[in-house]
C-alpha cells in the first residue's frame, strides 16, 4: 500500500517536472491570413466590449473593420475599405460571441432518442480515452438555432451515465459555425452523491478509482492482472498523455466538503483543475481563490435539489467573485435547448450581485481563456478571426436578441430551422388558416 | 371574448352548485352509518357519486392585513389596459379600487411605488411543486402513479409535500397562485390542484378555496413509452387514443348507472343497491360534467386536433393544453375551440414530439384571433422566472415585427393563466372585487433584471425583499449547516 503509493507520488513528480503545456493556438503566420470565406464589414459606432484582458469598460462610439473573416481594426473613426458593408450600430452594444456552456450540441439531436444521443459511453468501463469530439455532427440543426441566439462556442462535454463510469472522457470547445472541434481537450469527472452507483456505492470510493488510474497510468509497465486493471492500455496513453501536457480536469461536484476533498486530491496529484457545478463553491470560496481554481456555475440552480446542493443559492456567482474566483457560467442542465439560456443565466446572476462585467466575461472571455481557445473566441481584439455580436439591446437582457452575428469569421445569417418552421407557419395563421 | 366569459361563470356556477350539494352530503353521511339503507341514505349515496373536492375542504384563511395604499406606480391591469403613475388599494383582501390619485383610508398603508411597476400575482398552471419536491430524493417521487395508463382516481393533492423549498423560491418570482398536476406517465394521470403559494404545514392551509379541480391527461410518447415497455396498451399513438376513448365510455356507463338509481329512488322504488363508487370514474364524470378542468399535455398538432374531437365525441371542453409545443400550426383551431395553449419559450428537442418547438410559439398562438397564450413553467427553476419566460418570447416576436407590449404579455401569466385553471372571476388582474394577489416590481418585469420587491396574497404581504427572511420557512432546511447564510 504504501509502496503503491510511494511509487506513485513519485511518479506524479516525475511527470509534473516533464509537464508541458501543449498550446493548441495558431502561430502569428496564421493570424495574418484570410478566414477562408470570411466575412468584410464595418460595425459602425458600436458600444464595444471587447472583453479583452483588463479592458473594464466598453469602448463608446467605436467601430469594429472585419477584413477577410479577421478583426483589422477597432477604434473612432475608421475608415471604409473599397467595397466593405458598413452596418450602422448606432450605439448599440457589440459584444463577442456567446458561450453556451458545457453541453451537448451537435452531440445529440433529440434528447431522449438513444440514437441521436453520444455524449456518454456505458461500456462499463473507466475509459479516459473516450473522445466525444468524434461524436460532433457539424450539421446538427442545433446549432444554427444556437447561432440565432448570438451563441457561437462551446464545450463538447462527455457525461457520466449509469453504466459508464465516473471518469466520462475528453471533451474540447467548438465554434458553432460548423468547424471543427478545436485541438484542446479538458477531461470531465463526476462526483458527489450522483455518481455513488459508478463508484460502488460511496463517494469516498471515488477518489480511490481516481487515484488508482492515475497510477496505472504514470506507470506505463506497472505489472497487473487483469482483473486489477481500471484502464486499457490505451486509455493509460491516453491519460499519461494528458497528465504530461498538464490538461484540463473538470470535476462536477457541488457539496462544500466534496469541493474540499476535489481540491486536495488536484493538489496532491498536481491536476489542472476546475470545478463544475459547484452549488456550494460559495462556501468554500476563500479556498478555491488561493488554489487559484475556477469555478464553472449555474446561477440559476438555487434549491436544494440533492443532499450535496443544501446550500444552493442564487448568490452563489456574486460570492465567489467577490472572494475572487474565476467564474464561468454554463448550466447544469446539458440538454441541447439549454445551451441557448447561459445569457439569461448570466443577466440573473448580475440581478443577485454579480458584477455587469464579470457575468459577461463568465459567458465570454473567460470560458475561452479556461479551455484553451482564446485566440478564437471570448474577445474582439485586432488579429483574431472575428466571432461577435451586435445586440438589439442590453447583452445580457432577455428582451434583447443579436441583430448580426458573425462566427468563425463569417456573417451568419439569422435563420435556422426555426425560423423556417415560424415562416411557414405565421402564414398560415395570418390567413386564419392554421388548424 | 365573451364567449369565454360565460364559459368559466357557467363553470363556476356548476362548481358552487355541487359544493352546495356535496356538503349537505357530508351531514348526512353521518347519520346513514348508524342506519340501515333507507330513502335518505340512498340520496347520500347517490350524491357521493358527485366528484367534488369537499373530502378535503381548504382550511387555508387569508392572513392578517391592513389597508394598503400603493401610490404612483405603472400598473399592469391583467386585462391588457396598463395605467401610469396610478394606485391600487388593497383593503379586507380584495381590490377596493384602481385608478389616478385615490385616497387612503384611516389606517392604512401607503407605499410609495414611483418607478415601480404592479402587476397581479402571476399564475402558473402547471407545476410539480411538492409532488416532485426538493431534494429529489427516490422517496419524494412522488407524481406519477404510473401503474396503470388510468389512474383519473389518484389526486395531486395527496402528494404534495408543503416543504418544498420550492414554493418559497416560486413566491420570490412572483408566483402567488399554482396548479399542481400529477405527471404525464398515464393517459389519465389524475386530479389537479390549485394551491395559493403560502407556506403552510398542511396543503389544505394551502387549497385555493373553492377553485375546480383539473384532470390531468397526457399525449403522445410518455403514455405509450411507459406502457408500451410493459407490453400493454397504449403502445402507440392509436393505442392512448383506444385508452382514452375506453375510458370515457366507462364514465358515461358509470354516470347512466347512478342516474338510473337516482330516477328510481326518486320514484320510492324499494330495497335500491346504489351503484359501487368508484374513484377513477367519479373524476371522469365530474369532467363531463363541466366540474372538473381538462388539462391535457400535448405538444404534437395533430395530436391536439385529436383531442379536440374527442371532446367533441364525448361532450366535454378542454381548458388549455399543456406544453403545446405546436400550437403555433394550429392557433386558429384552438382559438375557435376556446382552448387555451400553455406553453415555454425555448424548451426544444429533448424528445421528438418537442423537436418542432420554436420560441415564437406563444407569439403565434396570441395572433390568432382569440388565442389564449398561457406561459407555464412545469419546472422549479422556470417557475422563479416566469416573467423571463415571457420576455424570451416577446424578444423574439420583435424580431418577427410582431411588437407585444407588456400590458398584453402580462395576460399571459394572470388573466389568460386564471381562465384556464377556472379562477378568472377572483384573480388575474386588477380590477376591484378580485383577490388581492398583487406584486411590486423594482422596474419593467419583462427584464432579466427584474426583481420582486414586495407581494401580497389576499392583501397580506408575503414577500418583502428589503427585509429577507433569515431562515427558510420550509422545515427542511430549518437547521441545516450547508444553508446557514443562505440568502435565496
Amino acid at each position: 500500500m504504501s509502496l503503491i503509493k510511494d511509487f506513485s507520488q513519485r511518479i506524479a513528480l516525475a511527470s509534473f517536472a516533464a509537464c508541458v503545456i501543449l498550446q493548441a493556438s495558431p502561430t502569428l503566420a496564421d493570424d495574418a491570413a484570410a478566414v477562408a470565406g470570411g466575412s468584410s464589414l464595418l460595425l459602425r459606432n458600436a458600444t464595444v466590449y471587447t472583453m479583452a484582458r483588463g479592458a473594464t469598460e466598453p469602448l463608446k462610439g467605436t467601430d469594429v473593420l472585419i477584413e477577410n473573416g479577421r478583426i483589422s481594426a477597432v477604434g473612432a473613426g475608421l475608415a471604409v475599405p473599397a467595397g466593405v458593408r458598413v452596418v450602422d450600430a448606432a450605439g448599440r452594444a457589440v459584444t463577442p460571441g456567446i458561450f453556451g456552456g458545457l453541453g451537448h450540441v451537435g452531440l445529440e439531436e433529440i434528447g431522449l432518442e438513444q440514437t441521436t444521443g453520444d455524449y456518454a459511453q456505458r461500456l462499463g468501463q473507466m475509459r479516459p480515452e473516450f473522445d466525444v469530439t468524434l461524436a460532433f455532427n457539424p450539421e446538427s440543426m442545433s446549432l444554427g438555432v444556437h447561432r440565432t441566439n448570438g451563441v457561437t462556442f462551446s464545450v463538447l462535454a462527455p457525461a457520466s451515465a449509469s453504466g459508464g463510469s465516473l471518469v466520462a472522457g475528453l471533451g474540447a470547445p467548438v465554434g458553432l459555425d460548423g468547424s471543427a472541434p478545436l485541438p484542446s481537450r479538458a477531461m470531465f469527472v463526476d462526483l458527489g452523491g450522483d455518481a455513488n452507483d459508478l463508484s460502488g456505492g460511496s463517494r469516498a470510493a471515488q477518489f480511490m478509482l481516481l487515484r488508482q488510474a492515475l497510477v496505472e497510468a504514470r506507470a506505463p509497465n506497472l505489472v497487473m492482472v487483469h482483473d486489477e486493471r481500471l484502464l486499457s492500455p490505451s486509455g493509460r496513453q491516453v491519460l499519461l498523455e494528458f497528465l504530461k501536457s498538464n490538461g484540463l480536469f473538470v470535476f462536477d461536484v457541488d457539496r462544500a466538503a466534496d469541493i474540499r476533498n476535489t481540491l486536495a486530491f488536484a493538489r496532491e496529484e498536481k491536476l489542472n483543475t476546475v470545478i463544475r457545478g459547484g452549488v456550494e463553491a460559495w462556501r468554500v470560496a476563500d479556498e478555491l481563490a488561493a488554489a487559484g481554481v475556477p469555478v464553472i456555475l449555474d446561477p440559476l440552480d438555487n434549491l436544494p435539489d440533492s443532499f450535496d446542493k443544501v446550500g444552493a443559492t442564487l448568490q452563489n456567482a456574486a460570492k465567489l467573485r467577490a472572494a475572487g474566483v474565476t467564474v464561468l457560467i454554463s448550466l447544469n442542465d446539458t440538454d441541447v435547448d439549454d445551451a441557448g439560456k447561459t445569457r439569461q443565466a448570466a443577466g440573473n446572476a448580475v440581478a443577485h450581485g454579480m458584477p455587469w462585467m464579470d457575468a459577461l466575461a463568465a459567458i465570454t472571455r473567460v470560458p475561452a481563456e479556461v479551455f484553451g481557445a482564446a485566440d478564437r473566441f471570448g474577445s474582439i481584439e485586432r488579429g483574431r478571426p472575428a466571432d461577435l455580436v451586435l445586440w438589439t439591446g442590453d447583452p445580457l437582457d432577455v428582451s434583447s436578441l443579436p441583430e448580426l452575428v458573425v462566427a468563425g469569421g463569417r456573417e451568419q445569417k439569422l435563420e435556422s430551422r426555426h425560423t423556417a418552421l415560424r415562416d411557414r407557419h405565421y402564414e398560415r395563421v395570418k390567413a386564419g388558416a392554421a388548424r | 371574448m365573451s364567449a369565454n366569459r360565460s364559459w368559466a361563470l357557467i363553470l363556476l356556477a356548476s362548481v358552487s352548485l355541487s359544493l352546495t350539494a356535496c356538503s349537505s352530503s357530508a351531514a348526512l353521511q353521518k347519520s346513514s352509518a348508524e342506519k340501515s339503507a333507507d330513502k335518505k341514505d340512498a340520496m347520500t349515496e347517490s350524491v357521493a357519486g358527485v366528484s367534488t373536492s369537499t373530502p378535503y375542504p381548504s382550511t387555508y384563511r387569508p392572513a392578517p392585513s391592513v389597508p394598503t395604499l400603493i401610490r404612483g406606480a405603472t400598473l399592469l391591469i391583467g386585462n391588457g389596459e396598463r395605467l401610469e403613475d396610478a394606485d391600487v388599494l388593497l383593503q379586507d383582501g380584495k381590490i377596493a379600487a384602481v385608478g389616478k390619485g385615490l385616497s387612503a383610508p384611516a389606517g392604512a398603508r401607503t407605499i410609495e411605488a414611483r418607478g415601480k411597476w404592479v402587476t397581479p400575482g402571476l399564475i402558473d398552471v402547471h407545476s410539480h411543486l411538492g409532488v416532485y419536491p426538493s431534494p429529489s430524493v427516490e422517496a419524494h417521487s412522488d407524481g406519477n402513479e404510473a401503474t396503470a395508463p388510468s389512474t383519473a382516481q389518484v389526486w395531486a393533492e395527496h402528494s404534495i409535500w408543503p416543504q418544498d423549498p420550492g414554493f418559497e423560491a416560486a413566491l420570490e418570482g412572483g408566483i402567488t397562485t399554482l396548479q399542481v398536476l400529477p405527471g404525464s406517465a398515464n393517459l389519465f394521470g389524475g386530479r389537479s390542484v390549485t394551491v395559493k403559494n403560502v407556506h403552510a404545514v398542511t396543503y389544505q392551509s394551502m387549497k385555493f378555496p373553492d377553485a375546480p379541480q383539473g384532470l390531468k391527461m397526457a399525449c403522445g410518447e410518455n403514455p405509450k413509452r411507459v406502457y408500451g415497455n410493459r407490453r400493454q396498451l397504449p403502445s402507440t399513438r392509436m393505442g392512448n387514443v383506444a385508452g382514452w376513448r375506453a375510458q370515457w365510455i366507462e364514465a358515461q356507463e358509470y354516470m347512466r348507472d347512478w342516474r338510473q338509481y337516482e330516477k328510481r329512488a326518486a320514484a320510492g322504488a324499494k330495497d335500491l343497491r346504489p351503484p359501487k363508487r368508484d374513484l377513477r370514474l367519479e373524476t371522469l364524470a365530474g369532467v363531463l360534467r363541466g366540474e372538473i378542468l381538462i388539462q391535457h399535455h400535448c405538444y404534437r398538432a395533430d395530436e391536439m386536433a385529436i383531442v379536440v374531437d374527442m371532446a367533441r365525441e364525448f361532450g366535454y371542453r378542454v381548458s388549455a393544453f399543456h406544453h403545446a409545443t405546436e400550437a403555433y400550426k394550429i392557433s386558429n383551431l384552438l382559438a375557435e375551440n376556446g382552448v387555451c395553449a400553455a406553453v415555454w419559450a425555448d424548451w426544444w428537442g429533448f424528445k421528438m414530439e418537442s423537436y418542432d418547438a420554436i420560441p415564437e410559439n406563444m407569439i403565434l398562438v396570441d395572433a390568432a384571433p382569440k388565442g389564449c397564450t398561457v406561459v407555464h413553467s412545469d419546472s422549479a427553476e422556470g417557475i422563479q422566472r416566469l416573467n423571463q419566460e415571457a420576455a424570451k418570447g416577446m424578444a423574439f416576436g420583435r424580431r418577427m415585427g410582431v411588437e407585444i407590449s407588456p400590458e398584453h404579455a402580462i395576460r399571459w401569466l394572470t388573466q389568460n393563466a386564471a381562465k384556464a385553471i377556472g379562477l378568472e372571476q377572483k384573480i388575474g388582474t386588477l380590477e376591484a372585487g378580485k383577490g388581492a394577489d398583487v406584486v411590486i416590481w423594482n422596474g419593467n418585469p419583462f427584464s432579466v433584471y427584474a426583481l420582486t420587491e414586495r407581494i401580497f396574497i389576499d392583501g397580506a404581504v408575503r414577500f418583502e425583499r428589503e427585509s429577507p427572511r433569515r431562515e427558510s420557512e420550509s422545515d427542511f432546511l430549518l437547521g441545516q449547516p450547508a444553508a446557514m447564510g443562505v440568502i435565496r
